[in-house]
């Protein structure tokens, strides 16, 4: 066990005005917010941006299910479907799923469970928030000159052939890779440089080494994902025949282009969800994390693998047979560290003390969504039978139940989980867990009818479908209604926290790793005693104190008087 | 270089308040630079991809198109930046030694070189126009055929005609040009590919140059201003990485693009 | 696939109605009628049977542990367990490592099989267009259904005219993406007579989902019949049936209703000879010449009201096949005699087999 010093004993900082309050109420005002380089004021404010992101990608998600209640039109033409779903796609692919868990949770947990009064590189943190604005009011915007019907895929000669402001979309999609970017880099120095005595690599909590694997992807993929944008706008402004067929260039390059990033940021997506999962069912069962270092190598691989697969998008593209076969084989290959990751948090919960707090039902959640996401990849990586499953809503469920079952799960998981140290407010477990459960069952409703019309010949992108599938539409946009009263269901119970809720204590859950020794919510310079830095997955020092309904640190007193 | 009676120059130096030690600061904005140069560089990576699968894919539009560059002029680009990136790596000693004056001297040089590469570029961008050597449909076959065909019908030797599967309307032109033009075979189809790829490259390279020279610019701004010495020298660190960068970049696309054989 | 095979039905000659996609689907795939799709569909259900089991034991043992070892107090502790366990862990690594290389196999030699085609297999030229497929057969005829024999194998070349589209025929478990600027191939081998559909699935733009049309497999002997039947039909008709045929077989009818309601395009419904509203303003009397410029260059005078999307037919139409479509349009507006039916095309059983010898060698 080890003592950090922070602010208190370092002299050089004691000029540091000291307003007994916290970072919430640290300064007033609009500017105090917007130009703060505070890591946990950054957090929150990319949490609001998210959320309105994930409010607005869900009412897209709800008028496409709508439309799809009926063969035909419903509700809209087939030209507004085709906005909508490349409205819902790119808005939740680039302004929720990617940011949501690194940039909203990260950025304000990073530097706490490090015992850092901020990220290494403030500057550069404030600047990814603000040119994630930037990116999304400029998507969005394109809305307003009458949206896009692309894809979020933008695949050429379609994209650069067809009407409306695409170049506007790719331009905001191009900025928000620079948020990414800065995001990571930021990520990747800190925890490289910021990292305290005593905690070596090894040392470190699992959301550390999974946002690590992720900050490496963000910079190595998104680059390539900036070039492909430009070369479209390039394209589509210019007409510079790269990836025109008509001019002698080739489309396929494209989808090899946009793979190499975008499947890499499948990554950026699932790893810190991963992350998130590994802390929550180790503290929540009170019991140290099983194969530490495989989950943390498994990190690691997954972010190394996920280099060596994007070639799966294009199984059927008639790119060459080798290739199908090698792409297949790596596919594979990135299956195995995930497997790895679901069977140690198993082992994490044998012989645990398991409580179903709101956070572990929503990792609980996460380990069976995440569970079918993943076998049917094992459809999809199997070349024969992804032939036929290509481009079909198997594929839509697929990737809705790791991307949706997967990261939002995770996301809603790591919410409630820190959102005590966020905001100070204590939240209805009760009402908490029923949002739970009504996520849950409307998700499968949703999206385990789109698996079965996949298989059975269901195309996605679909605007009219033949009768057959009606049931299995209707099925599903039923549990698309149900999915978002449970989101509300569980919006509510997080407003109804910050309005009325109970004060936290500083470790409500009873979590070793240094953010819950900060104070609920932290103080503007994050600590301001000495820290006891200790395994992250020791629990034995923390025993529950009744009058402040959460845990202390057993040894604290003792540690603190002999530094 | 014998020790100096006076103290060097430290410059405006400041510890943020989140950092423990100044060489916890100084490590920290290094790694973070050589992070975002590792994203331009795969970020360029992206583009040296695509060159290179329509190099090995259309081996004869690169042997041919690349005799219509000036080689001369790009030579003297990569000399002007090789020469800038010396007064640049000198400029950081220079900011480490206290040395103020030629430290906003030497950036100054820099910055002149910059703006001579971007000038003798955009000579040649100038000469690409005025002949319709230009991307896409831009391209103007029939000018070329008028004029230049002859500067490339010796290196173009063999253009093979099999990369394309299916021909569009533009290529059955630009047969029929040839075939009725005094050298037939001279000018492979799709010429223009490797203009949209030279365009695309040495445009984004120029963009990077400018954004350089802005760095530079307040570089040197600063350097004015006595902000930079021996405990104050990341800025300037950090440009010079930058710069190095941007010119290593040239180094790659000037045999790439004008030296083909 | 039953609904949909009925819907395709509709333009399906009278003798072939007993044969339409009858086989039963299982609960995940649909009918399996070609020889690849039993053994896709056996690898199939071996990973889900595999998947079934492993998602069991995850589950189950999930919801033993929440239940057996919920916490009862706020102080009570974990039970004492060790922190990793090499061997296991490496167990339980191979395990996903070995069922992946097994998986990894087995799908690779199913898509051996269905990258390889036998080298007698009969050709058939596919393009894509929006929203449409032409398939072209050996002797040089168009169709926009695709008719293959039963039991041979079948070769499709395929590319397009505009965007990526992509075809799959799901009861053969069959999909290739179909680009402008190459050929990409596949191939298959039907083995029960029947219609089945055949869908586009590379997202293409707003007609995407209506880019579907139907395979019928013949019966031996029949397949020859109808390709003859049909390579001759336009010879022997009267211009305005003829136009009815061609009509429908370049596609027309997937955006030009001949009901009088507006879809894509505007209604063929008195049509000719009408005066339109001309998107750049102004007015044309619908005579022969516009209806020829609006299939040569749809984009130079389009009607108010709708976008300029159609593709041009220029190289696809003759200027006698543009004639005869004349001569139907004229039929829809009260002009030149009798409306024929556009919907049905008089089936093989009209003709007999003398046409036989027209046929292009099938082995």
């Amino acid at each position: 066990m080890t003592t950090i010093p922070t602010t208190a004993d370092r002299p050089i900082h004691a000029a540091e005005p000291h307003h007994g309050g916290n970072y919430l109420n640290h300064a007033a005002g609009f500017r105090s917010w917007l130009f703060t380089l505070d890591h946990k004021r950054i957090g929150v404010m990319y949490l609001a941006a998210i959320l309105f992101s994930f409010l607005l990608g869900g009412i897209f998600a709800l008028l496409v299910r709508t439309e799809l209640l009926t063969p035909g039109r419903t509700i809209m033409t087939a030209e507004d479907y085709n906005r909508l779903f490349t409205l819902h796609g790119a808005v939740m692919t680039f302004l929720f799923i990617i940011p949501g868990i690194p940039a909203a949770l990260g950025n304000f947990v990073l530097p706490l469970m490090l015992g850092a009064k901020d990220v290494a590189l403030p500057r550069l943190n404030l600047a990814s928030f603000h040119i994630y604005v930037v990116g999304a009011l400029l998507s969005v915007a394109a809305i307003l000159l009458g949206g896009v019907d692309t894809g979020w895929t933008f695949y050429t000669p379609y994209s650069t052939s067809t009407g409306g402001p695409v170049i506007l979309v790719t331009l905001g999609v191009f900025v928000l890779g620079f948020s990414s970017i800065f995001t990571g880099i930021n990520f990747i120095v800190t925890i490289h440089k910021m990292r305290p005595a005593g905690m070596g690599w090894f040392r470190m909590p699992l959301m550390l080494w999974a946002l690590y694997a992720t900050a490496i992807i963000q910079v190595l993929a998104t680059p390539v994902l900036a070039i492909t944008l430009l070369l479209l706008i390039a394209e589509r402004a210019l007409g510079i025949g790269i990836f025109d067929p008509a001019l002698g260039g080739d489309p396929i390059l494209f989808q090899h282009f946009f793979w190499f990033y975008s499947h890499p940021a499948v990554y950026i997506m699932i790893l810190p969800a991963m992350g998130v999962i590994s802390e929550l069912v180790s503290i929540h069962s009170r019991k140290t994390i099983f194969g530490y270092k495989a989950i943390a190598y498994s990190s690691i691989a997954i972010a190394i693998f996920s280099f060596l697969v994007w070639g799966h998008h294009m199984f059927v593209s008639g790119q060459s047979e080798l290739a199908v076969v090698i792409f297949s084989a790596l596919t594979f290959s990135v299956s195995i560290p995930s497997a790895v990751k679901v069977f140690n948090w198993l082992s994490t919960m044998y012989k645990g003390s398991i409580k179903l707090e709101t956070p572990m039902v929503y990792a609980l959640a996460f380990i069976v969504l995440f569970g079918i996401g993943g076998l049917t990849g094992l459809f999809l990586a199997t070349l024969a039978t992804d032939v036929h499953l290509h481009d079909t809503y198997f594929v839509v469920a697929h990737f809705h139940y790791t991307m949706v079952g997967g990261v939002m799960i995770a996301f809603l998981a790591g919410l409630y989980h820190w959102w005590p140290k966020l905001f100070g407010r204590l939240f209805s477990q009760r009402w908490g867990n029923v949002g739970a459960v009504l996520v849950f069952i409307g998700f499968n409703l949703t999206f385990f009818a789109q698996f079965v019309m996949g298989a059975k010949g269901m195309p996605r992108r679909y605007f009219n479908y033949p009768p057959e599938f009606e049931i299995y539409h209707q099925i599903s946009t039923a549990g698309s209604y149900l999915l978002a009263v449970g989101l509300f269901v569980a919006a509510g119970v997080l407003v109804h926290s910050l309005l009325a809720g109970r004060h936290a204590p500083a470790n409500p859950w009873g979590g070793a790793t240094l953010e819950w020794q900060a104070a609920s919510p932290p103080i503007h310079h994050n600590f301001d005693g000495p820290l006891v830095l200790t395994d992250p997955y020791d629990f034995s020092g923390l025993v529950w104190n009744d009058a402040e309904q959460g845990y202390d640190r057993r040894d604290r007193d003792k540690e603190t008087a002999n530094p | 270089m014998s020790a100096t009676a006076t103290p060097r120059y430290e410059g405006k130096a400041r510890l943020a308040h989140y950092f423990d030690t100044r060489a916890q600061q100084y490590d920290s904005h290094k790694l973070g630079m050589w992070l975002f140069l590792v994203t331009e560089v795969l970020m360029f990576g992206g583009l040296f991809c695509a060159y290179a699968i329509y190099r090995a894919n259309h081996p004869e539009i690169f042997l041919y198109a690349h005799t219509l560059l000036d080689k001369n002029l790009g030579a003297i680009n990569t000399v002007v930046l090789l020469f800038s990136s010396f007064t640049m790596a000198w400029s950081v000693r220079a900011a480490m030694l206290g040395q103020r004056r030629l430290l906003a001297g030497l950036l100054a040089i820099t910055l002149l070189c910059g703006f001579a590469f971007l000038g003798i570029k955009g000579v040649e961008y100038n000469h690409k126009w005025q002949h319709g050597l230009l991307w896409g449909d831009r391209f103007d076959y029939a000018a070329l055929q008028e004029h230049g065909a002859g500067a490339g019908a010796a290196a173009a030797g063999g253009a093979g005609a099999e990369g394309q599967a299916v021909m569009s309307e533009l290529d059955r032109a630009a047969e029929v040009t040839v075939a009725h033009g005094h050298e037939p075979a001279a000018i492979p189809r799709n010429v223009h590919i490797f203009f949209g790829i030279y365009f695309v490259m040495t445009g984004l390279h120029g963009i990077h140059v400018i954004a350089g020279m802005v760095v530079i610019g307040w570089l040197l701004r600063r350097a004015v201003r006595s902000d930079f010495g021996s405990r104050n020298y990341t800025a300037v660190d950090l440009g010079g990485l930058y710069w190095h960068l941007v010119d290593l970049i040239w180094i790659f696309l000037f045999p790439l693009l004008y030296l083909i054989h | 696939m039953n609904a949909l095979a009925h819907a395709a039905g509709g333009s399906t000659p009278a003798s072939l109605r007993p044969f339409l996609a009858q086989l039963p689907d299982s609960f995940w795939m649909p009918a399996q009628a070609s020889s690849a799709a039993g053994d896709v569909d056996t690898v199939f259900y071996a990973i889900y049977w595999l998947s079934v089991f492993f998602f069991a034991v995850i589950v189950g043992l999930m919801a033993w542990f929440v239940v057996r070892y919920r916490r009862r107090g706020p102080d009570d502790v974990a039970g004492r367990t060790p922190s990793h366990n090499v061997a296991l862990e490496i167990t339980w690594t191979a395990i996903p490592v070995i069922v992946s290389a097994v998986l990894f196999v087995v799908g690779f030699k199913g898509f051996l099989n269905l990258a390889t085609a036998p080298r007698t297999a009969y050709e058939i030229s596919v393009t894509g267009q929006k929203w449409q497929w032409f398939f072209t057969y050996p002797n040089g005829h168009v169709s926009n259904e695709l008719h293959v024999p039963v039991a041979q194998p079948v070769r499709l070349t395929m590319t397009s005219e505009d965007v990526i589209h992509s075809l799959w025929i799901p009861a053969f478990r069959v999909k290739k993406d179909v680009v402008p600027g190459r050929y990409n191939r596949t191939w298959f081998q039907a083995e029960t007579a029947g219609t089945y559909p055949l869908l586009c699935t590379e997202y293409c733009g707003t007609g995407h989902s209506d880019m579907l049309t139907s395979v019928t497999v013949h019966e031996p002997g029949q397949f020859e019949v109808w390709l003859d039947q049909e390579s001759n039909l336009l010879a022997d008709l009267p211009p305005a049936e003829a136009g009815a045929a061609l009509v429908k077989r370049n596609g027309c009818l997937q955006c030009h209703s001949l009901d009088g309601s507006a879809q894509i395009g505007p209604t063929f419904r008195d049509l000719f000879g009408s005066s339109v509203a001309i998107r750049d303003g102004g007015t044309i009397i619908a005579d022969e010449n516009y209806i020829r410029q609006s299939i040569l260059e749809p984009a130079a005078s389009v009607v108010a009201g709708f976008e300029p999307v159609m593709p041009t037919y220029a190289g696809k139409l003759k200027d006698q096949d543009i004639t005869t479509i004349i001569a139907f349009l004229k039929t829809l507006s009260g002009l030149g005699g009798a409306e024929p039916e556009a919907q049905a095309g008089p089936g093989p059983d009209d003709s007999g087999n003398d046409g036989a010898a027209a046929v292009t060698e099938v082995p």
